[in-house]
């Protein structure tokens, strides 16, 4: 790995930047994922509630990753309402907990704040594997971050193969029935759709590795 | 499209602006973030209710914000929760030391927004209990799924739920006879012809000019089935049915009988569908003690009705006959 950032705050803020830019330039894409099986909203949404993230950290900047994820998390839980509000923000939330107010994240610390992440997801959304939710992401991935830093590998590597597992799980979310949201009133009518928050999940930890430079 | 509005994304903010106007005898309007309470909120002594939901089911909740049913109402987004931001200053103002219930549709979106808001207001030192309303029988009620909707039932919650707030019940009794409401409370929606969310500005959904949409929730999610179009006597019966056998009522007990419009059905075509439903209840033996018909709780201008059928106790009975004043229900006083 080269060019690789150390994980502060400029780090966690670049993340939140990016993840704005990319979930704004698939909003479309998001909702019309969310019209298939849901109710049509979740890029408008995470879109408004991402945008705010961002014009939070044009007039206050952060000053530990801690509190970066904590100004993400009151932001979107206020301002993207639906489901999604509620399940970003208990996840950056958790994370900001996890993460106390350390001014750089190793990899271990950082494989535990997407526990902590996850785990707040699966408990707020009492969802599982297999519901064909968010946590279709969350889980690999937090499970490829874990292996990865007890492998020794660096935060930016660390990132990287969340973000690999991520979009894979994402894409496991296609044939399953949908258990949990709006989506289980459809039943099998969801099969070979994937799930919306699967895949905004996935495009965040992409960011999330984007700007530590581990990957282009 | 065409709608009384002048901006789709001021619809909300318009709408509860002229609302907080024509109706500030009862209640008052907090713009921003968004909520409504009662002029005279908190009441000393009394348990707080507090209710809200998406946008678009007017009256619902916040044409019932006043005495002997809520104390505050958080409107979201049209068909969109409401946030914590706003739920959680709600709760704050309905809290007069006694606690506060929450009474919520079991959606996804708004199950998750009241349960985060619980806990940051029960981090400020208010005690929250929460009544999940669930009665419509279109869904499958299975692990599986996210449960079945809150729909018209949370009418007859906060109805029955407000008069034992307001006679003096203390938090946990309160929570217990809205619980109740619920337990005894199923439904079940058709829908005629979709509705159009302003700021989509495209019908939520396809019906042909023959079909209709049995099982339909209250923001056009689908329902059980389409089928072509029927008269309003089978159209109630394919109502009735699935809410009598989940229901299970004894002859001779005593019920509610609520038909609601959906937004876009003239009142004389639910007095039709009442009539019908009346008769097989009588058939069935029951005894309809109380009746409400008319638009409570509606989606947008969607045409449709949905039947309720609750069964009543005498305390369910003398709570549902107490007085109450608000924008959208008076009787009594």
């Amino acid at each position: 790995m080269s060019n690789t950032t150390a994980l502060d705050v400029a780090w966690a803020i670049d993340w939140l930047r990016r993840s704005a830019a990319v979930v704004a330039e698939n909003r479309v894409l998001l909702s019309e994922l969310d019209r298939a099986i849901g109710d049509g909203d979740h890029g408008e949404n995470l879109d408004r509630g991402f945008s705010a993230v961002v014009e939070k950290l044009d007039a206050e900047l952060p000053t530990t990753p801690g509190a970066a994820f904590k100004l993400a998390a009151m932001t979107l839980m206020s301002k993207v309402g639906g489901a999604a509000g509620p399940l970003y923000g208990t996840a950056y939330l958790r994370a900001a907990t996890a993460v106390g107010d350390a001014p750089v994240l190793d990899s271990a610390t950082l494989a535990a704040a997407l526990a902590a992440a996850r785990d707040g997801v699966a408990a707020r959304g009492k969802a599982e594997v297999g519901d064909k939710t968010m946590i279709d992401t969350w889980t690999p991935a937090v499970d490829a971050a874990a292996n990865a830093a007890a492998d020794g590998a660096e935060p930016a590597a660390v990132l990287a193969a969340a973000a690999s597992a991520a979009e894979a799980g994402a894409v496991s979310t296609d044939p399953l029935v949908a258990h949990k949201g709006r989506a289980s009133y459809l039943g099998e009518r969801a099969i070979g759709h994937r799930d919306p928050g699967a895949v905004s999940s996935a495009m965040i930890l992409r960011a999330a590795a984007l700007a530590a430079g581990g990957e282009s | 499209m065409k709608k009384l509005i002048n901006d789709p994304k001021a619809v909300v903010d318009e709408s509860v602006e002229g609302f907080g106007q024509a109706h500030a005898a009862h209640v008052k309007v907090n713009p921003d973030p968004l909520f409504v309470t009662r002029k005279d909120a908190p009441r000393a002594g009394k348990v707080g209710l507090v209710s809200g939901g998406g946008s678009g089911h007017e009256p619902l909740h916040a044409g019932y914000v006043g005495y002997g049913m809520l104390d505050a109402a958080v409107p979201g987004p049209m068909f969109t929760s409401p946030t914590p931001d706003a739920i959680i200053p709600a709760t704050i103002a309905a809290n007069a030391g006694a606690g506060v219930v929450h009474i919520v549709k079991n959606y996804t979106g708004d199950v998750l927004n009241f349960e985060t808001a619980a806990e940051m207001a029960e981090a400020e030192g208010v005690d929250v209990r929460t009544v999940l309303v669930n009665d419509d029988v279109a869904v499958e009620d299975s692990l599986y799924t996210a449960g079945r909707r809150g729909v018209a039932g949370t009418v007859l919650v906060e109805k029955i739920a407000g008069a034992a707030a307001e006679r003096g019940d203390d938090l946990d009794a309160v929570a217990a006879i809205g619980n109740r409401v619920n337990e005894n409370v199923r439904s079940m929606g058709v829908a005629l012809a979709a509705c159009t969310v302003p700021h989509a500005g495209v019908p939520s959904f396809e019906l042909a000019e023959d079909e209709i949409e049995i099982g339909i929730g209250i923001h056009g999610e689908p329902g059980r089935h389409k089928i072509p179009m029927e008269n309003a006597d089978g159209i109630t019966d394919r109502l009735l049915e699935p809410i009598l056998t989940d229901l299970k009522p004894a002859a001779g007990e005593k019920v509610l009988l609520f038909v609601n419009g959906m937004g876009g059905t003239p009142i004389s075509e639910l007095y039709i569908v009442y009539r019908h439903a009346a008769k097989v209840l009588a058939e069935a033996g029951l005894v309809v003690e109380r009746s409400l018909v008319g638009n409570y709780i509606t989606a947008l201008e969607m045409q449709g009705c949905s039947i309720s059928v609750l069964r009543l106790d005498d305390e369910m009975t003398e709570l549902w006959d107490a007085p109450v004043n608000t924008p959208a229900l008076r009787w009594g006083m």
